[in-house]
């Protein structure tokens, strides 16, 4: 009895274990596919971007942590938050410019706004914005796979208007399928992005009503202004956006209903940017915008309580 | 005709690692105690006044306790002995500060006198003892209820006599008895209906007697299947298989809370802020029905209860022990602590209370000790992630409640409906950030109190 100093808690005195680190190692795990990907179709260049990026994020967190004079917990976020920008990036970026996309995320989009669990942004997605604005005509030099060289063929990306494909519908279909195609590092694999989406499901790390209900309206979206609704969820950056970047906790709503407004919003404004912007692709700024609409979300869409009817006072 | 129906959990939950580890082990009955710890307030009624003082003599069974309150049970010596010290101590249902007589044994047992309605429970004395308990008035019936002090004893400890007397214009059509014991590691209620199956029955029959219901339903949790088949088995030979039915449940937690527990067994959603009465439902715990049947046909009052001592301990048991006894002797009578320990809980890993030393007492409402060793991690930052709303039984956002109990806007978390909480503790246990998210709803809910009390 001595020897043991006795602890007074609340309730329960028992924890489940699943903690915030063990959630973010598991969503690295599942990035792991699309970057596997990425290496796959756009060479080692794709792994020097990766590390870069992720080191950056880390090494950011870190030090700013320890100006704030807060603990610097390595609990994963920086590094998802790091190969999450390096994916998004075109094949050939500077690795400066990938540098600073990743500092600008984690210490501006996430840290100034007090760290993990409070930025509105998502913060890869906020350091992509950055880097388009400030290097567009990098941002939009894309590479055709599979070239391991540094030296590859320029080419448009799927939705661009100037993108030809020399062959039939189907091998397009299944190239965009398979990720032989131009774009990020890591959208362009939609069967790796699945199998990554697929790990997540499978562990309960994401809730499904965020990407399908986001992919669900911009299929009948496209289908109503008359696009190819294959080509329109498989080209471009819908599919990783969907599946691990609109399914941010931190930046998406917590009840179930939130999520399926949050979905259904994202599906509307990337069909209105793909179809009426100047923009090719949407994604990033449909998620930006929805995240602005997540707080609003959060506050308005509440559950109904059990036993909750309408004459019941308020308890 | 089939008395044992199944069903499904009608709410979120989870299902929790059982760890019920004295679920074989039968329950032991320890001599009577050299010192009892007694507590003057162990029911959630209104507070009671202690009739000894410091030196009386008193005997088993004698009241010490009582208030002159309608809602409120009677606190009895559950030993014989003189009373040597009066003592201020934290109450762990209430968390307030109350006072407790120390009871010194005279080693004698010596009981107040009781009327006794009927020796032993033999299998042919069933209709006999039918009998005895229809002749008996409703207000009778009552009356030793509450003269014998008894409580709801899974924790809630509400006074019993009042549950059992609902206003004329609530009409009880079911009675639920709850045997589902829900929480990982508490066995207690388990060995209860095991071995004290006919006493339960019986208790049942009782509260049958005084409301008349249409459907009687006994709620088990299907992890027991020894406790169903011994009840069902029970059933049969006494008789009752045209008026109680078990209903199997599925293992989830909270089932044993009896708003899951209406809402799984008759569909009926106890509305917010209200009482199961208003549903036209009672749910009574099994080791109440067993202490109403001691009362009511043994005279005795509720100076004893079944406790499973658990954890970080030699040889964990079930004891059946008189009120009063110290944790920590019922510790040492399972061999002491084993290993490191760092807390020692009254009630279960879920809802149970942390108390400071083994000094504490077994009250009314004490169905487990669990002695244990827990990491201490820190709380980090809520990431969002809504595995607390996901998983609330209550259907609640308990996020909600820790974000603005931090900023101190309390009237905001009554807007989220904090009183809804049955404070079941999945919403902690779930939270990848390990926030102590019930503890700030207990916060939050003292502090209305607070509020509204200044008004």
């Amino acid at each position: 009895m001595e020897d043991n100093k006795i602890l007074i808690s609340h309730a329960p005195h028992i924890w489940k274990g699943f903690s915030t680190s063990r959630i973010m190692y598991l969503v690295v795990v599942a990035l792991l596919f699309p970057a596997a990907a990425a290496i796959y179709f756009f060479g080692y260049y794709a792994i020097y971007l990766m590390l870069t990026c992720v080191v950056t994020a880390v090494l950011t967190e870190f030090i700013i942590k320890k100006i704030r004079k807060k603990r610097f917990i390595m609990d994963g976020s920086a590094v998802i938050t790091g190969l999450l920008l390096a994916l998004t990036l075109p094949p050939r970026l500077p690795l400066w410019m990938a540098a600073l996309g990743s500092f600008f995320a984690i210490a501006v989009v996430k840290e100034a706004f007090g760290g993990l669990g409070y930025n509105i942004f998502n913060p890869a997605l906020g350091g992509r914005a950055f880097l388009a604005v400030c290097f567009s005509k990098e941002m939009t030099t894309w590479v055709l796979p599979p070239h391991f060289n540094y030296d590859a063929i320029t080419g448009a990306t799927p939705l661009s208007e100037n993108f030809v494909y020399q062959s039939d519908k189907i091998s397009l279909y299944k190239d965009l399928f398979f990720g032989n195609t131009g774009g990020c590092l890591g959208e362009t694999s939609a069967l790796l992005i699945l199998i990554g989406a697929l790990f997540l499901v499978i562990f309960r790390i994401i809730d499904w009503r965020i990407p399908v209900f986001y992919i669900g309206t911009v299929v009948l979206g496209s289908f109503i202004m008359g696009k190819d609704v294959l080509f329109q969820i498989l080209a471009g950056g819908l599919m990783i956006g969907a599946f691990f970047m609109a399914t941010d906790y931190v930046t998406s709503p917590v009840t179930r209903n939130g999520r399926i407004i949050f979905g259904v919003g994202l599906g509307i404004l990337t069909v209105i940017i793909r179809n009426f912007s100047n923009m090719p692709e949407g994604v990033t700024y449909s998620i930006l915008i929805m995240n602005a609409f997540n707080p609003l979300i959060d506050r308005y869409i509440r559950v109904k309580p059990f036993g909750f009817y309408k004459k019941s006072k308020n308890v | 005709m089939n008395i044992v129906l199944r069903k499904k959990s009608a709410f979120k939950g989870l299902h929790l690692p059982e760890d019920k580890i004295t679920a074989e082990k039968p329950i032991e009955v320890l001599p009577v105690p050299e010192k009892v710890v007694i507590p003057v307030q162990q029911s959630l009624g209104a507070p009671c006044e202690f009739l000894v003082t410091r030196g009386d003599f008193v005997k088993t069974g004698q009241k010490i306790a009582d208030s002159k309150s309608y809602v409120s049970a009677p606190v009895h010596s559950s030993i014989s002995g003189k009373v040597s010290k009066v003592i201020r101590m934290v109450n762990p249902i209430t968390s307030k500060v109350t006072d407790a007589v120390i009871i010194s044994s005279d080693g004698e047992d010596s009981w107040v006198e009781h009327s006794k309605l009927f020796d032993i429970l033999e299998l042919g004395d069933i209709s006999e003892l039918k009998k005895i308990i229809d002749n008996i008035s409703k207000e009778e019936i009552l009356k030793k209820v509450r003269e014998a002090g008894i409580v709801g004893m899974g924790g809630a400890t509400f006074p019993t006599h009042v549950k059992l007397n609902p206003p004329p214009d609530k009409k009880i059509d079911t009675v639920i008895l709850n045997g589902c014991e829900c929480e990982p590691s508490i066995t207690s209620d388990h060995r209860l209906m095991l071995e004290n199956g006919r006493e339960i029955l019986m208790g049942l029959y009782i509260i049958n007697r005084i409301l008349l219901p249409q459907n009687i339903y006994i709620g088990i949790e299907d992890n027991k299947k020894d406790a169903i088949e011994n009840l069902k088995k029970l059933i049969m030979e006494m008789g009752f298989s045209s008026l109680f039915k078990i209903v199997s449940l599925k293992s989830r937690y909270p089932m044993g809370a009896e708003k899951m527990l209406i809402k799984t067994i008759t569909g009926r959603s106890v509305p917010m802020g209200g009482l199961p009465m208003d549903v036209g439902t009672i749910v009574s715990n099994v080791a109440t029905s067993k202490s109403i049947y001691s009362a009511v046909i043994e005279g005795m009052p509720l100076i004893e209860r079944v406790v499973t001592v658990t954890g970080a301990v030699v040889n964990p048991k079930n004891f059946r022990v008189r009120l009063g006894t110290t944790v920590g002797s019922l510790i040492e009578k399972c061999g002491g602590y084993r290993g490191k320990f760092n807390s020692i809980i009254l009630g279960g890993p879920m809802m149970g209370v942390s108390v400071v030393d083994n000094e504490f007492p077994v009250i009314k409402g004490t169905n487990c000790i669990l002695v244990e060793k827990r990491r201490i991690q820190d709380e980090q930052n809520c990431i969002n992630c809504g595995r607390c709303v996901d998983i609330c039984p209550m259907n609640l956002m308990p996020l909600m409640y820790v974000r603005n109990t931090k900023k101190g806007d309390y009237e905001t978390c009554q807007e989220y409906h904090i009183g809804n909480c049955i404070e079941c503790g999945l919403c902690s246990y779930v939270c990848p950030a390990n926030i102590p998210i019930v503890g700030y709803i207990k916060t939050c809910k003292s502090e209305l109190v607070k509020r509204k009390a200044k008004k």
